[in-house]
């Protein structure tokens, strides 16, 4: 078994696990302001998120759909009826003083997530899911010293969704292994940007502690707001010694709310149970129920891609791609399916990933948009390919290129035309070339014929500067053998 | 020859068109008699002449426009509908110098239909009350008698509407805010179908309660500005979706049906009518001169061929109760925003967030609010939600289903229910305001509507014997046929006793 029961320990650690993730919509959950990280502080916000009177929340349809989408990844009933309630606090980044939730019914209930065993979790334990509901984000508030803070509205309406475990969890590492996995399953859904410095994704973890074997759990410390897989793993096991202590020493361990530092890696208390707060839920008046139609499920249901590890599978054994090309692949469905779209219309599996991972991502990266949004069709990049595989144009000149093709809209063939990189593997056209290099180096034509065949490369090289990439290095290759000798 | 602004809002209207004068020349009218008026009254918080005058100069360049119903047209808005750049107080001193950055759906509309926005109104704080006793810009008198209450929470509304100083004014009812003083100055009121007109950017007392409505000195008039409000609003997620009437007539049908028979009306117009009379309402501590005077409209109706007939409405003792534990609750939640952090009243100094809080909160707003803010919360709090709030939503099916059983017409049920507005006239200033729970009582007879949603139309069933003020009557009926109930009002309009003039200004 793992090392959760190893050593003197009497304890079995218990963890339920509440993860907030932030949904990749274009627009707030009740407001059409948009959804986006960051700005110039209160330059995303308007009537309604800002909490002025009057204003009345409509709910975003698009953020319904990813909830639902969630809830289907993670083997959940798909509610048809669920209901928005209001839930009531005062906090300065709380516009309307009350935070629009979904108490009962949520949209999502009863799933299960099998994770995947890794380093420090039990052999593929299933952590059940109790709930999935929405929920909007609030606002930011930034303190500028002890007399001073400062509100940023601009994330207050985020939608989010918040994804509520059965207290399945036993030990830190597989509370934390739960989010790494719960998070790779949802950014390659693409229901969430997954950014956790940017609070796309955080936890509020229960633990208690009970004696191996007992049915009863103990009596648990919320842990709140843990954004990073570290602080997960840190906050649950500084609390299960804090826990052993306090039971070991007779006492009780209070049911309370913690907070965690990370830079000590502890935890203190934040409120007692007595001070919990009276959230006085009730249906928010301002939102109907959302009622989906089973046609609606079933047809997300039916658009749910494959599982990621069965389509990196698929890569290595029938495609034939590495394990880290396919990987890099199936992390997300949306690029997944590019490539499997471009792939339908040419033959090559290694160079579609390798013009994707090696051009089109780095394209993207470098110009900070989403690859989608580069423009650049399936259709475009497969007779990319094609032409590769014809000899019409070398990878050499496609990667040179490759920005410009993003930006013309013209084919390959067409803008290496223009420019003349055509390839050219016409060996008379290219023998010039190849007898000019053989003149220029004599003593390194001398060491290739005396046995130093490495230096083939360095001929090509030399052929293929002078025809500025455009030669076919198979026929340059056959060329400089004929001239010095094979 | 009568002053323009004795003219009623259809027949400005169709001056304006005609030419007969220009918009200046009916603002100023209307100016006028504000200016004259309202050191009595009190009835407007905010009068917008400047902008006013200057929107009219445009206007009267620009020429009448055959697409704006209500051209040239001034109105005034209860102070609880955001209009962009102008103050919205909600009559509260949280709010006392708020300018919210943009207009109230309803605002829009009657702005794009031509209205001339003379005034905000003066209205208990939030909309809470029924007297416009609770206004930090002090009381509205009643034009029928100055040391009467208007009524309330419009009660600025329906007194600027019957002292003539607007040809319209926009109200909402959230427990009677529109009907009672309506009732209470002689003027005629419409709450809509909850739903019928949009919410968005009127200041929410009870969210499931609160719909826009007219207050006019007609029935026609009260149609034509209904046609105006009416209709489905994507901002307003509880907009109803529904551009038709029931019976598949266009909304600016209701004028037409209004207006219908301004002539004599021939004995037999409301043949096959059944009106229904529920004894809960009128076996409910009614004064005598409020009972007599709606008998009388009662009587009258009967003599144009409609049929009386009883029915019961089981669940309405329980409407007050349920009525208030809801409407609180949702009041208490919608007046969370109010905390002195983005715009009203900030305190000074405060000694942290806490104190920030309380104080800003404490004396922004006054002690009618405070108290429904307390109620809202209580019944909200954890080991009370079942007892109170749940069993209040259970009651509050059970009274739909009592409107439903006595309004479905397949089964022989009615086409109206009619029933006073209150059970009293309006009374003297001062007299019940230490008794809040007295007060809460006056409004047993508007409450219900509110809680199933259904639209009402009040207006005078003549003066009461005793007070010499006007009694109201109240017209209920089915979901989204108001044109029903204009229909009806304009009958027992033209039946009731006229009224005169308002006898204190």
């Amino acid at each position: 078994m793992s090392d959760v029961r190893s050593g003197p320990c009497q304890w079995e650690t218990v963890i339920g696990l509440e993860a907030h993730v932030h949904l990749r919509t274009a627009s707030k959950l009740f407001c059409a302001c948009p959804n986006k990280f960051g700005g110039e502080p209160n330059t995303r916000i308007c009537p309604v998120c800002s909490g002025m009177p009057g204003a009345l929340p409509v709910i975003n349809g698009r953020a319904v759909a990813l909830a639902v989408q969630a809830g289907l990844a993670l083997g959940c009933a798909v509610n048809l009826h669920s209901l928005f309630s209001r839930k009531s606090y005062f906090y300065p980044d709380l516009p309307n003083g009350f935070q629009t939730s979904q108490l009962e019914p949520p949209v999502c209930s009863s799933g299960l997530f099998r994770l995947e065993a890794s380093g420090g979790t039990r052999v593929n334990p299933e952590i059940r899911i109790n709930r999935i509901h929405l929920e909007d984000d609030a606002g930011k508030c930034i303190h500028m010293g002890s007399s001073c803070s400062m509100v940023d509205l601009n994330r207050a309406g985020t939608p989010m969704i918040e994804i509520v475990t059965e207290p399945d969890l036993r030990s830190g590492a597989e509370a934390a292994e739960f989010m790494r996995q719960l998070r790779k399953l949802l950014m390659y859904l693409d229901i969430t940007d997954g950014n956790m410095e940017e609070g796309s994704m955080r936890c509020d973890v229960n633990v208690s502690l009970r004696p191996f074997g007992a049915k009863e759990y103990g009596t648990r410390a919320e842990l709140k707001n843990l954004n990073s897989f570290i602080s997960v793993r840190a906050a649950v096991e500084f609390e299960e010694e804090r826990q052993k202590e306090i039971l070991e020493a007779q006492g009780a361990v209070e049911q309370e709310t913690r907070l965690f530092d990370p830079e000590s890696c502890t935890t203190r208390a934040m409120r007692s149970k007595e001070d919990a707060p009276d959230y006085r839920y009730f249906p928010n008046p301002d939102l109907p129920p959302i009622i989906l139609t089973q046609a609606f499920v079933d047809k997300i249901h039916g658009s749910l891609p494959e599982r990621p590890e069965k389509r990196r599978e698929r890569y290595v054994e029938t495609l034939g791609l590495h394990d880290e090309e396919a990987s890099l692949l199936a992390a997300s469905a949306a690029l997944a399916d590019y490539f499997e779209a471009a792939l339908a219309l040419c033959s090559s599996p290694k160079r579609v990933a390798g013009l994707i991972l090696g051009e089109l991502l780095p394209e993207a990266s470098r110009r900070s948009v989403a690859f989608a949004d580069l423009g650049f069709s399936p259709a475009r990049l497969a007779h990319t390919v094609t032409m590769l595989e014809q000899g019409k144009v070398s990878l050499k000149v496609v990667q040179d290129l490759f920005s410009e093709l993003l930006d013309s809209g013209e084919s390959v063939e067409k803008l290496a035309e223009k420019k003349g990189l055509l390839q050219v593997s016409d060996a008379g056209a290219l023998e010039q070339a190849v007898l000019a290099a053989i003149e220029a180096n004599p003593a390194e034509a001398a060491d290739y014929r005396a046995g130093k065949k490495k230096l083939l490369a360095f001929f090509v090289g030399r052929v293929m500067r002078e025809t500025k990439g455009a030669g076919n290095p198979a026929v340059i290759n056959e060329l400089v053998k004929k001239h010095l000798g094979a | 020859m009568p002053e323009i602004y004795d003219l009623s809002l259809s027949r400005v209207a169709e001056g304006l068109r005609n030419k007969e004068y220009g918009v200046s020349e009916v603002v100023e009218s209307a100016l006028a008699r504000i200016e004259a008026t309202e050191p009595k009254l009190n009835a407007c918080i905010s009068i917008l002449a400047d902008a006013a005058r200057e929107q009219a100069v445009r206007m009267d360049k620009q020429g009448p426009q055959k697409n704006q119903p209500l051209w040239g047209v001034p109105v005034g808005f209860k102070d609880v509908i955001c209009l962009k750049g102008s103050r919205t107080t909600c009559a509260s001193r949280f709010l006392e110098n708020f300018r919210p950055f943009y207009d109230a759906e309803v605002a829009v509309r009657m702005k794009e239909a031509g209205a001339v926005v003379l005034a905000k109104t003066n209205m208990d704080e939030f909309a809470m009350g029924s007297t416009t006793e609770n206004s930090c810009f002090g009381r509205t008198a009643n034009p029928w008698d100055l040391e009467r209450v208007p009524g309330g929470s419009s009660g600025g509304s329906a007194a600027s509407v019957a002292a003539k100083q607007v040809f319209a004014a926009l109200g909402s009812d959230t427990g009677g805010s529109i009907r009672q003083p309506a009732g209470f100055c002689g003027c005629v009121g419409l709450k809509p179908t909850y739903g019928r007109v949009s919410r968005y950017g009127v200041v929410a007392f009870g969210s499931s309660f609160d719909q826009v409505g007219p207050l006019t000195r007609t029935v026609e008039d009260c149609a034509r500005v209904f046609a105006v409000l009416a209709g489905p609003d994507a901002k307003d997620s509880t907009s109803a979706r529904l551009d038709l009437h029931p019976e598949g007539l266009p909304e600016q049908d209701f004028v037409a049906k209004a207006g219908r028979g301004r002539s004599e009306e021939p004995a037999d117009t409301l043949k096959g009518m059944k009106i229904g009379v529920p004894d809960e309402f009128w076996e409910s501590g009614l004064t005598a001169e409020v009972e007599e005077r709606c008998r009388d409209i009662l009587k009258k109706l009967e003599g144009q061929g409609a049929t009386l007939v009883p029915v019961s409405l089981p669940n309405q003792k329980y409407a007050l109760a349920v009525y208030y534990i809801m409407a609180s609750a949702e009041a208490g939640t919608n007046l969370a925003r109010f905390d002195g952090v983005r715009y009203g009243r900030r305190a000074e100094n405060p000694a942290d967030l806490l104190d920030l809080y309380v104080s800003s909160r404490s004396r922004g707003f006054g002690e009618e609010v405070q108290r429904r803010i307390m109620l809202g919360t209580f019944v909200l709090s954890s080991g009370y939600y079942d007892a109170y709030y749940r069993k209040a939503a259970q009651i509050r099916r059970l009274l739909l289903r009592d409107f439903e059983n006595a309004l479905d017409l397949e089964r022989g049920g009615c086409h109206a229910l009619l029933a006073p507005t209150s059970p009293c006239a309006a009374w003297k200033f001062g007299s019940l305001s230490a008794d809040p729970l007295t007060v809460y009582k006056m409004d047993l007879l508007t409450v219900t509507l509110n809680l199933v949603g259904l639209p009402g139309l009040a207006l005078s069933a003549g003066l009461g014997r005793e007070s010499g003020m006007p009694a109201g009557i109240q017209i209920m009926g089915r979901p989204f046929d108001e044109a029903a109930l204009l229909r009806l009002g304009a009958v027992i309009e033209r039946l009731a006793p006229g009224l005169g003039e308002p006898a204190g200004i």
